[in-house]
């Protein structure tokens, strides 16, 4: 299977996740075979980041550099010539004379299609604005199948900003694919889009709730999300919600022993530290898992990796 | 009183059945040109629609997309091209499946609103109206379509 750019979790299929999750896995092991990988010798990345993402970007780097690629790029706009005035068309076909696949992050929707459009080579998105950002739902869905062996047949709840999370909208869209039962837990106000519900309402079963302790016996994995207070266009509106949930050892009293939490990070007081140490925790594993997916991605757009 | 024919203007565009009220709405997303003489009828009765408007455009024939922006305001409309008093050809207006360049993105984020690159969307349903954007992927109802017409 080849595809050419990966700019939307929309444009996947189910056949497509599960080819990414299972070369992943492959490469994986690779590495874990302490093999120095060659795959990607003689390829350039250029991480176009509009927007600082340490740790996205850093995932992509570390992934490319295991590869056996090489690496160029700039982490934030005021760094590139998009500071004196120039289009990112313009920075889109002046890049791809120098490098072999493009991984952007824009804070402008759609960014990485045009990109795409524009580009001859690969182009991978590393988030566009609230749109998309469906390196991290890979990731995701390979860390779930990590821990579980399996996707199908859990019990799913997604916590917190539910309104404004792109990874929960992606997430949720991906996991319809799968036999699974979805739990959305939000505050008032953070709940899921409408439009969202309605489009996975008829593959699966969901329950909307704001009651988080009474979800938290039910389920095997408890994907927790920060309130995002740079999304809210009133700064009282957050006030009135931050901290309104928090997952610590008293809360998982009353969770199955299997229960896994996950969550995209960064946090700042959704998760207790105390959890850190618990068999609960996933979440930096979680982080580990945007290694083999994309290196499995730029394998294959680069057609280095079948 | 004799009924007014359809094609009462010698070479041009008639655009009939549009519904009452929408006519002049019409008329400026066409923005047509000055030096074409025009003549707008509102509050017609029909038998179609009890009520329409019609517009006649002297000179001009309607291109494809011109066509198409029409279809998203007045989905009943029809248009006659008229060559020597006859008309030559009828039209019905339809919602195209992908709309280019003739709309610009409710989304102000939107990458479209930035780049000299002509928006597009996929009509994800025509009645009622929504349109998705190929570039942000966010959807526009019917109301917002008619305040984004470019």
């Amino acid at each position: 299977m080849k595809f050419q750019d990966v700019i939307s979790i929309n444009d996947f299929g189910k056949e497509e996740i599960e080819y990414v999750l299972k070369t992943a896995k492959r490469l994986e092991n690779e590495l874990n075979e302490r093999k120095i990988l060659q795959y990607a010798k003689g390829k350039i990345l250029a991480t176009l980041f509009f927007e600082p993402s340490t740790r996205t970007r850093f995932s992509f780097e570390s992934a490319m550099h295991r590869l056996g690629g090489s690496v160029i790029g700039f982490a934030e706009a005021s760094s590139s010539s998009v500071k004196k005035g120039e289009s990112l068309m313009d920075t889109i076909r002046t890049v791809e004379k120098y490098a072999d696949v493009i991984v952007i992050r824009h804070p402008r929707e759609g960014a990485a299609r045009l990109a795409a459009e524009i580009a001859e080579i690969p182009v991978i998105n590393a988030g566009d604005g609230a749109n998309q950002h469906p390196t991290q739902t890979l990731l995701d869905l390979y860390t779930i199948k990590k821990e579980f062996g399996r996707i199908d047949r859990l019990k799913i709840a997604l916590l917190g900003d539910l309104k404004y999370g792109r990874t929960v909208h992606s997430l949720a869209k991906a996991l319809s694919y799968y036999d699974v039962k979805l739990y959305f837990v939000a505050p008032q106000g953070l709940e899921m889009p409408r439009h969202i519900v309605e489009e996975i309402s008829d593959k699966l079963e969901i329950t909307e709730t704001n009651d988080l302790e009474s979800v938290i016996p039910e389920v095997d994995i408890l994907y927790t999300t920060r309130i995002q207070k740079e999304r809210f266009p009133d700064p009282a509106e957050y006030n009135k919600i931050k901290g309104s949930y928090r997952v610590d050892l008293k809360l998982l009293e009353r969770a199955k022993e299997t229960l896994k939490i996950m969550h995209p990070l960064p946090r700042v007081d959704e998760i207790s530290y105390e959890v850190d140490k618990t068999q609960y925790s996933a979440y930096f594993r979680q982080v580990w898992s945007g290694v083999p997916v994309r290196m499995a991605l730029l394998g294959i757009v680069l057609g280095v990796v079948e | 009183m004799k009924e007014l024919k359809v094609s009462a203007i010698n070479k041009g565009t008639v655009i009939d059945h549009i519904p009452s009220g929408k006519g002049l709405k019409v008329l400026e997303i066409l923005n047509l040109p000055e030096d074409n003489t025009i003549l707008v009828a509102i509050n017609v009765k029909s038998q179609k629609l009890g009520r329409k408007d019609i517009i006649k455009v002297e000179g001009k024939i309607l291109n494809e997309d011109e066509v198409n922006k029409i279809a998203l305001i007045a989905p009943t409309a029809t248009v006659n091209i008229i060559d020597k008093w006859e008309v030559v050809e009828k039209r019905n207006v339809e919602v195209p499946d992908e709309i280019v360049g003739i709309i610009k993105c409710a989304n102000p984020n939107c990458i479209t609103n930035y780049e000299e690159v002509k928006p597009k969307f996929k009509v994800i349903s025509k009645k009622p109206l929504k349109l998705k954007c190929h570039y942000c992927e966010r959807t526009m109802e019917e109301n917002m379509v008619v305040k984004n017409l470019l």
